[in-house]
């Protein structure tokens, strides 16, 4: 009300020409229009907010400060993860093995721990590690030519086999040290910054660097950049050690949050969850198009819905049901929304 | 007599920036080239013609240094060159075009234009994309290519608009000698209009002296200054466009299909 009587007397004033402020609301919604029409991952928010209407109304306490924050909390190591697979998607590969490194890291960061390194240092080594199997998926792919689904297929069960192997298939507990556990994913909202930071930052890379750019050109038409020279060799061996690292990364965090490190965390449950979430939030799964804030937000959806099932009461068993028909009717909206935008720019 | 090229008296005045002297290249036991000698003038328009199989791509990947001939020499500028890999070639100004384009149809038209040469907010390692579609626009408007914008995806663009895009890439790349391989391939006649046009506009601004390999005669005849036709490894006929026809392009292929036609009755 306030607000409506000080622009009220105070346009005439500010703006000559009355007629001004009307024609700029009209282009205001012409413009919002066509953004939503425009941008892929506007479709994706208007899903996601419906989705947070419907949950709130179905229950109230949906939209609670500690659900809120338990919400955040699983979506954030699949946002992690999101970020990495897309920049791997984008290129034309995939790594169905990132869910296991997500189990194996913190491992390694437990054992370094455990023969008097100092913590930040066994962080360092898990992500280390975590680089090496990325560059080996990468360099079997790239080099010896397999595809990258059977490279991380094989990957994932070795690295399953390494997990059980080296925990003797038992959990163990995370190290207890204050402060640095609370930066490090148990503090409540510390998991959610992570990922924020890591998504805007990726995001960055992505549109404004030549990895960004190179990425999309190796993915859009592989023989013709490296006809301009694009070393995409290089690049596709970069994402896919970024990606093992991201994995390992998330795993770290989600050991510090819940304060277990367990061998069978992640697993193919997270790696499908990122790897949906990039493909709902507008990622080819062919390669040359896709964004990181996309993944974000389709790893929302994907992290509400499961949210918002638990807290309606959904029977444990009927859940993937529900999921799986939430994600393909997310599609088919999106993909009818992509028809429509291809129609509107034309 | 007749079995010896038909070589016109070239204009000495113009200096020659490519000239190829008696390049052989075998494959094994197959001669792809047996004595191929081209010269290419400043400023000109060369059509290079001749069937499938008759050398020309062996030739062109010879002079963008995919490939090294067995024998011969290659001069550019009047200097003696080793054409060794394809980053030298490029560095001498020598520049292709491939069939296939080599465009990224998910970037912008000016990240294309850029691609492997973007300019950058150094020391920072930020893509300077304003910079860089100001400057797309600008050579592209200098050559004369009309597209909507140089934000448009690759993808949206028509065949003519794409092959255009890959020539004026070549050309922003401060090509000295261009290479075009079949530019007018698989293209409406409104299409390959513009094309022609483009190639016209290049001629006239007399910076980058061009190759064409081509399959349509009467095209080539409308917008190359000299003709060269390969046939089995050999160039059988090099003329000014002046001085030759449709009507003795066609005899030229015609004899080489009697030719053929004969020996495989024998």
């Amino acid at each position: 009300m306030a607000e409506n009587t000080v622009s009220g007397t105070t346009a005439p004033q500010a703006e000559p020409e009355p007629a001004e402020p009307e024609q700029g609301r009209q282009s205001f919604w012409s413009t919002l229009v066509h953004f939503f029409l425009r941008r892929r991952e506007a479709s994706i928010v208007i899903i996601a907010i419906a989705l947070l209407i419907y949950f709130q109304s179905a229950n109230s306490d949906f939209l609670s400060t500690e659900s809120v924050r338990t919400l955040f909390q699983y979506f954030a190591a699949t946002a992690i993860i999101a970020a990495g697979e897309v920049m791997l998607l984008i290129c034309g590969e995939i790594d169905l093995s990132v869910g296991q490194v997500f189990a194996l890291a913190p491992f390694i960061m437990y054992f370094a721990y455990q023969n008097g390194l100092p913590i930040w240092v066994g962080i360092i080594l898990g992500l280390l590690v975590s680089a090496l199997v990325g560059l080996l998926n990468g360099l079997i792919t790239v080099f010896l030519r397999v595809p990258s689904f059977i490279t991380t297929l094989g990957a994932l069960f070795l690295l399953n086999g390494i997990n059980l192997t080296i925990s003797n298939a038992f959990p163990v507990l995370t190290p207890q040290l204050g402060t640095f556990n609370e930066v490090m994913g148990h503090g409540g909202y510390s998991e959610i910054i992570w990922a924020v930071v890591i998504v805007i930052v990726m995001q960055i890379i992505l549109s404004y660097t030549r990895w960004g750019l190179y990425t999309v050109a190796a993915g859009g038409n592989l023989l013709g950049a490296s006809e301009t020279g694009v070393n995409v060799k290089a690049i596709k061996l970069r994402n896919f050690m970024l990606t093992s690292v991201f994995g390992g990364f998330a795993g770290i965090l989600e050991a510090f949050r819940i304060q277990s490190i367990d061998p069978l965390a992640g697993g193919t449950a997270i790696m499908f969850a990122a790897v949906a979430g990039a493909v709902i939030g507008g990622t080819a799964l062919a390669g040359g198009s896709g964004t990181i804030v996309g993944a974000l937000l389709g790893t929302l959806v994907i992290s509400i819905i499961k949210d918002g099932l638990t807290f309606i009461g959904v029977n444990a068993n009927t859940f993937d049901l529900i999921l799986g028909a939430a994600i393909l009717v997310a599609m088919i909206v999106n993909v009818r929304l992509q028809v429509l935008r291809e129609a509107g720019r034309q | 007599m007749t079995e010896t090229p038909t070589t016109e008296a070239i204009d000495t005045e113009v200096a020659d920036v490519v000239s190829m002297e008696h390049i052989v290249k075998r494959f094994g036991a197959v001669t792809a080239l047996r004595d191929v000698s081209m010269h290419l003038k400043q400023g000109e328009i060369l059509g290079l013609l001749g069937d499938n199989g008759a050398g020309k791509s062996t030739l062109i990947k010879i002079l963008t240094g995919f490939l090294q001939p067995d024998d011969g020499q290659i001069f550019i500028n009047g200097q003696e060159v080793k054409l060794r890999s394809v980053s030298y070639a490029r560095s001498l100004g020598i520049e292709t075009v491939y069939q296939d384009l080599a465009l990224v149809n998910q970037l912008s038209v000016y990240h294309n234009m850029f691609l492997k040469r973007e300019e950058l907010f150094t020391p920072l390692p930020f893509l300077n994309n304003r910079s860089m579609r100001e400057k797309a626009a600008e050579s592209l408007k200098k050559i004369g290519v009309n597209i909507p914008s140089v934000d448009t995806e690759v993808a949206k663009l028509s065949g003519g608009q794409r092959q255009a895009i890959a020539i004026a890439r070549a050309v922003y790349s401060n090509a000295k000698i261009l290479l075009l391989d079949e530019p007018l391939a698989a293209m409406g006649a409104k299409e390959g209009t513009l094309i022609l046009e483009l190639i016209r506009n290049l001629k006239a601004m007399g910076e980058v002296s061009i190759i064409m390999i081509a399959h349509n005669y009467a095209q080539v005849l409308e917008i190359c200054d000299r003709i060269n036709m390969l046939q089995h490894g050999a160039i059988t006929l090099d003329k000014l466009t002046s001085d030759t026809s449709l009507e003795e392009l066609n005899e030229l292929v015609m004899r080489e299909y009697r030719i053929g036609a004969a020996s495989s009755h024998q």
